[in-house]
């Protein structure tokens, strides 16, 4: 009798461990092997960007947050940007600052998420429990400056909500020195793990070429080893002024985007530590009226989130709330490559390529 | 006289004129009984070992709210699982589904009757004079159970569960039958007790005659293939959580999950006793000096040592992929079995004992 052997279809999620949120992907395996992958997203659809035109400028701010939610500061500061372009709003030297070590250290806190979580789509339960430690900290940071562990809603329209307090500053530079030990231990467990390399090197392999018709942006891109950083090629706030490097690697592979976003880690340090040092004194935020009537225009913005191309696409008829608004989440475009990288891999790649994307669901649905 | 548990009975039943032939087998299920509630408090206070060293390492505190020290929070969990619900999927294959988990207990529980605790027959259920053989022939029928369970189930994950199950353990099985030859060559005996004995004495007045000496490489391939047998990270991949949701047992609930997480603990157990037993000397102390201490203790000290090495690997390491696991094991870990066998050979041959 001969073996009849046939592909199975199998949903992964969207209740799964490993799918960051509720992402369903519909896999079609040959045994192990992934012969398709199809991401089914909009599970988590809020109709968010709807929402803002049916809200005042200042009452959308809660909602950016809800993007994004591990990297709020970043959505928080794109939209805030947005706004003031179509408002013309001149933001103070102190509010800039204060924005840049808060983005940084957010991008921060999301790249230790990324870490742990990726080590556990790999089996590694350890660095999870270790980078959630660290992160904590940042957690306080952000706690003590605006009152909130997750959603900030600090970075609003004309500066930031509060000034930094007079304890703060002396926090984040405890945090910056005990970090690079931290970040020691980090690589002791994982980075310099065999099994960590084998289960990650060659794995989810996208070329520059790809990448770029993709239109994949951060560590996904860079990982591939294009050198493309909002913070350099469109620079914003006051990014020209610091000193940072933009971390590449040419591996393509699971591997490096891990390695980019572990290099990010000690840019986003430095830059916090140059930022800390040049705030300047003076007004945390610049005089915005209750109820914002932007002139009718139109504005894009665009930050460096942790997850790539943030932008923010704003419609303003000169009423007090958007006409339209739309976000390009770098998630729910570099979740599109994800089909390519899988094809031909084991499931347990999938979950590793998956991981090394390093999506939120709450962006990719909006 | 040492009291044994034949003594005992053979005493009771004297007194009430119960005839003597009903001896051994009320011995038998006695035994049997003493070691399965064995089992059961040693898988509850493996898995609340597994918590609290898994804290440890990951900087938190694990289980501290039940009991001193959360000593009685496994106990109370097992009582969860005993009063859940106990659901079965509405397209599960009904027999088979229940089956299932009794078929990987019941060998997880077979093998403890060849366990040597002590010196002495009183300290073994069953001293075989095939006990390695046994051990390896039973270790693996919990694979008909896992297989059964990820077809019954009904559940793609299941059955993705159950295959890789089924590949990993019948090829960890060879390297770890191959691992357990060498110390019968060098005992030249089958019985577990035989093989402690064999391990008596010490060199040099310091050194433990234990077939760790020349047995480091099968230590090590032995304990690797335990590793996968007891499905602990990295080979935990039947499982494994962030891929295939819970492997064969995502269906299951209540009292048949508990039966899984039981024989998975009880096997831990089973397999670090047999590490324990195989080359490090089972219950001889480590120098004759120490014999002071009974040596159930050396037993079960070295046994804990061995899972403690076990959860170390398994709270610190990723997972490997499934082909990795393969080509790990019969490209490395078999070859390499046989050469530590023609190893000991020479042992055997160049130095007689």
């Amino acid at each position: 009798m001969a073996i009849r052997t046939e592909e199975v279809q199998i949903n992964m999620g969207p209740q799964h461990p490993s799918t960051h949120g509720v992402l369903r992907m519909i896999l079609t395996i040959d045994g192990e092997t992934v012969v398709d992958a199809r991401p089914d997203i909009g599970f988590l659809h809020r109709g968010i960007e709807k929402l803002a035109e049916k809200r005042t400028y200042h009452q959308f701010v809660g909602l950016t947050d809800r993007l994004d939610y591990l990297s709020a500061m970043l959505g928080n500061a794109v939209y805030a940007m947005a706004v003031e372009k179509v408002a013309s709003i001149e933001v103070p030297a102190r509010a800039e600052y204060i924005r840049v070590i808060m983005m940084e250290l957010n991008r921060i806190s999301s790249h230790l998420v990324f870490v742990g979580a990726f080590g556990l789509d790999l089996g590694a339960t350890t660095p999870f429990l270790y980078t959630f430690r660290e992160r904590e900290d940042i957690m306080d940071i952000f706690e003590a400056v605006c009152g909130a562990r997750l959603t900030y809603s600090y970075i609003r329209p004309g500066g930031v909500a509060r000034d930094m307090s007079t304890g703060l500053d002396q926090m984040i530079r405890a945090f910056l020195k005990k970090m690079p030990q931290r970040l020691q231990e980090i690589d002791e467990l994982l980075t310099g793990n065999q099994i960590f390399l084998i289960r990650s090197r060659g794995i989810g392999v996208i070329s520059a070429e790809d990448a770029v018709s993709y239109a994949l942006s951060g560590p996904g891109l860079r990982g591939s080893g294009v050198a493309l950083d909002v913070r350099k090629d469109d620079p914003y706030s006051v990014y020209p002024d610091l000193d940072f490097n933009v971390c590449t690697e040419d591996t393509c592979d699971c591997l490096g985007r891990y390695l980019v976003r572990t290099g990010e880690i000690r840019e986003s340090l430095k830059i916090v530590e140059q930022a800390l040092d040049a705030l300047p004194e003076g007004e945390f935020t610049a005089k915005v009226p209750k109820v914002l009537k932007p002139p009718a225009g139109e504005a894009y913005a665009r930050v460096e989130s942790s997850r790539g191309d943030l932008g923010v696409y704003l419609i303003s008829d000169g009423s007090a709330s958007p006409y339209r608004l739309h976000w390009r989440g770098p998630s729910f475009i570099n979740l599109a490559a994800v089909g390519q990288m899988v094809k031909g891999l084991k499931i347990a790649d999938t979950v590793a390529v998956l991981g090394s994307l390093d999506i939120v669901l709450g962006e990719v649905d909006r | 006289m040492q009291i044994t548990l034949t003594g005992i009975i053979r005493l009771v039943f004297e007194r009430l004129h119960i005839p003597a032939n009903w001896v051994a087998p009320t011995v038998m299920l006695v035994a049997s009984v003493i070691v399965l509630f064995f089992i059961l408090f040693v898988v509850l206070y493996l898995i609340y070992g597994l918590r609290k060293i898994m804290g440890w390492i990951q900087a938190r505190i694990g289980p501290n709210r039940v009991g001193p020290y959360g000593l009685a929070q496994t106990i109370a969990d097992a009582l969860k699982l005993l009063a859940k619900e106990d659901i079965m999927p509405a397209m599960a294959d009904k027999w088979p589904f229940i089956i299932a988990p009794i078929i990987v207990f019941v060998p997880a529980y077979m093998v403890y009757l060849v366990i040597p605790f002590g010196k002495g027959g009183s300290w073994v259920a069953q001293d075989l004079s095939i006990g390695v053989l046994y051990i390896s022939a039973i270790l693996s029928i919990p694979i008909i159970g896992i297989i059964t369970a990820g077809w019954a189930s009904n559940n793609k994950w299941s059955l993705l569960g159950s295959f890789r199950a089924a590949a990993q353990l019948v090829s960890y099985e060879v390297p770890l039958a191959l691992a357990m030859i060498p110390p019968v060559m060098l005992a030249g005996s089958m019985s577990l007790q035989g093989i402690v004995h064999a391990q008596q004495g010490v060199w040099f007045g310091i050194f433990p005659k234990w077939f760790l000496a020349t047995q480091i490489l099968g230590f090590a391939i032995y304990m690797m293939a335990a590793l996968a047998e007891s499905n602990l990270i990295p080979f935990d991949i039947m499982e494994a959580e962030s891929e295939l949701v819970a492997g064969f047992n995502t269906e299951y609930s209540g009292m048949k999950f508990a039966l899984f997480f039981l024989a998975e603990f009880a096997g831990m157990f089973t397999v670090s006793a047999i590490a324990a037993t195989l080359f490090l000397g089972g219950w001889l102390p480590i120098h004759p000096a120490l014999s002071f201490i009974p040596p159930v203790f050396w037993f079960l000290g070295k046994t804990l040592v061995l899972i403690f090495v076990l959860m170390w690997i398994r709270s610190t390491l990723p997972r490997v992929r499934v082909d990795q696991l393969m080509s790990f094991g019969w490209k490395v870990l078999i070859p390499l079995a046989l050469l530590n066998i023609v190893w000991t050979g020479a042992v055997v041959l160049f130095f007689p004992r």
